[in-house]
């Protein structure tokens, strides 16, 4: 029997357990999260809402489903959305002054499914505006923490997602990643986090940010939850034509914990220049416990165009971006700006909703697509993001998965990066090749260094869900990280 | 590449994006050493290679038109800054 007042560190898979057996209810379950959140968020700031009421109640709903046997692994479970992720009749905000006060008519897809799948939604998660940025500190409203080390970043741009997660505020989130903002928050919040393979899950009612890279995917407690909630969230829907009409496998069959047979590759250009020493370290001894469960293992593997991807990354996703924010105009929805005529309106509207870093990116956007620029920038990045997609191919050819760190640094200080762009914008640079190349990766916690949380990613071809969960889940298997949660 | 102060304005104006004379200072400054380090793009050979739009190549994706429920009115008009007789009010085009 669980004491009540500890519920909220469990994972999905042990909350299930003991709500099948009707030794907790999803109530229980619901208020114990829900009296954690009081106590440790005013030094974590992972919400921008809280949803006590809409959460208490769907906890009644899945105690019925529960009684009645007609429960899914998810069923009572409580979890945190992205702010950017729309929720119908629940503002919505993308940590953006120019979304502050929006209330969606609709719901995401991965909000249906998971609706659907019984899910007690607890609230909304921080994050990075409009999804741009690898610290959380670029949120219009405020920084989150992170709960290993209070004075330093959780990671972005799911921060909230992460160190909700990482503090035991949620039982699991949902992040979305264009260039690392998942896997990233992940392993500094040391927890397991995921991008599916593009068009694995659905983009629908997901706040746009770069439409060829973003995607949505579980932020876990250990890899069983991780392949738990992608059971859930994986799958074709017509409204999202990027969306891949492919079957989804029971992703928990992937959890073998051995590693016979399994090829891998180390590309030593994710071992970059600037790379912490105490991550270096912690990875390598990741790859000999993958060797030692049986995995073979070469350290040789070379991808030489990886020292593209920054600069690829970086003019594609601010080009799709200047795009896809040129609809708030102050006129359909969203902050509003009353000036002298239309055209003035449109440029305060926009000059005082968005805040500095996405301004950064639709300057830099527009300027990469103006007449002039756009064969030397965006079609240049574009026909490189084709190398970088087929040197992918070719090794995954001879490996079943790669295998690098997934930040070249453990979380740094907040404020230390915020002044120089093009430093916050490399500590994405072993996460950002994988959205280019659309591929899935996942990070898993791999130890600390000097007690903050590293992270280890995992990388395979398109739609090889199956293999990261493997190797991951071995991995894991072998080792405590998972189990470790940081004092509050 | 460095980039003006006329540069920065003649973005801003494209996007339709107010600056502050503060902000196109410093996003003049940010961005030409961002642009620097773009630079590395124009050593690769890229003669014959064609470009990447998306990542998973899908083609001709159709649905059957059916016939759906869609929103309501009042749904999509909650959120309009300002609305008149059931429509988004704008200002006006031609003065």
């Amino acid at each position: 029997m669980q004491s009540s007042d500890r519920l909220y560190r469990l994972t999905i898979e042990q909350a299930h357990k003991l709500l099948i057996k009707k030794e907790i209810s999803s109530v229980e379950l619901t208020k114990a999260v829900l009296e954690r959140i009081s106590q440790v968020e005013e030094k974590v700031h992972a919400f921008v809402t809280v949803t006590k009421e809409s959460a208490l109640s769907q906890a009644e709903e899945a105690d019925k489903c529960l009684k009645s046997g007609d429960a899914s692994p998810l069923t009572g479970i409580p979890a945190l959305i992205k702010d950017n992720m729309c929720t119908r009749g629940i503002r919505t905000t993308c940590s953006s002054h120019m979304l502050e006060k929006f209330v969606p008519p609709y719901n995401a897809t991965v909000v249906e499914r998971l609706n659907q799948a019984g899910m007690v939604m607890i609230g909304k998660g921080n994050m990075d505006e409009f999804a741009m940025g690898s610290s959380n500190e670029h949120s219009a409203f405020f920084a989150t923490h992170n709960p290993w080390d209070l004075e330093r970043v959780p990671g972005g741009s799911s921060g909230g997602p992460a160190a909700s997660v990482a503090a035991n505020e949620a039982i699991y989130s949902l992040g979305s990643d264009t260039g690392g903002s998942i896997r990233q928050p992940a392993s500094f919040c040391g927890i397991v986090g995921m991008k599916p393979t593009y068009g694995r899950v659905s983009r629908f009612g997901l706040i746009a940010f770069a439409s060829s890279l973003d995607q949505i995917g579980p932020m876990t407690k250990d890899i069983t939850d991780c392949a738990l909630v992608l059971n859930a969230i994986a799958g074709h829907d017509p409204k999202d034509a990027t969306s891949v009409n492919q079957p989804v496998p029971d992703y928990t069959k992937a959890l073998i914990p051995d590693l016979k047979g399994i090829k891998l590759g180390v590309p030593k250009e994710y071992f970059v220049e600037g790379m912490e020493d105490g991550v270096r370290k912690t990875i390598e001894a990741a790859i000999s416990r993958l060797e030692q469960l049986g995995a073979s293992v070469d350290r040789e593997v070379s991808l030489p165009s990886t020292k593209y991807a920054l600069p690829v990354y970086y003019i594609i996703a601010p080009s799709e971006a200047m795009a896809n924010l040129a609809r708030y105009d102050g006129v359909k929805y969203g902050y509003s700006h009353e000036g002298a005529n239309m055209w003035d309106s449109m440029e305060q509207t926009r000059g005082h909703g968005f805040g500095p870093e996405v301004k950064r990116r639709i300057i830099l956007g527009t300027y990469a697509l103006s007449a002039g620029y756009y064969d030397a920038y965006y079609f240049k990045a574009q026909k490189v993001r084709t190398l970088i997609r087929r040197e992918f191919d070719e090794a995954f050819k001879q490996y079943d998965a790669l295998i690098t760190p997934t930040s070249p640094t453990v979380p740094f200080k907040i404020g230390e990066k915020t002044g120089d762009p093009l430093k916050m914008y490399l500590s994405d640079i072993c996460t950002l090749p994988i959205n280019i190349a659309g591929i899935p990766g996942l990070s898993i916690p791999a130890g600390f260094c000097d007690g903050l949380p590293t992270g280890m990613q995992i990388l395979g071809k398109p739609f090889s869900e199956e293999t990261l969960l493997r190797v991951a889940y071995a991995y894991e298997q072998s080792t405590e990280w998972h189990k470790q949660r940081p004092k509050l | 590449m460095k980039l003006n102060r006329e540069d920065v304005l003649h973005i801003s104006a494209l996007c339709r994006m107010k600056l502050s004379d503060e902000e196109v200072e410093r996003f003049r400054n940010q961005l030409s050493n961002v642009l620097e380090n773009f630079e590395i793009l124009q050593q690769v050979d890229t003669t014959d290679i064609p470009p990447t739009a998306y990542p998973i190549q899908l083609l001709n994706v159709t649905r059957e038109d059916e016939i759906a429920q869609s929103y309501t009115q009042s749904d999509i008009l909650a959120n309009a800054p300002r609305q008149e007789d059931g429509q988004f009010r704008v200002r006006a085009v031609l003065e």
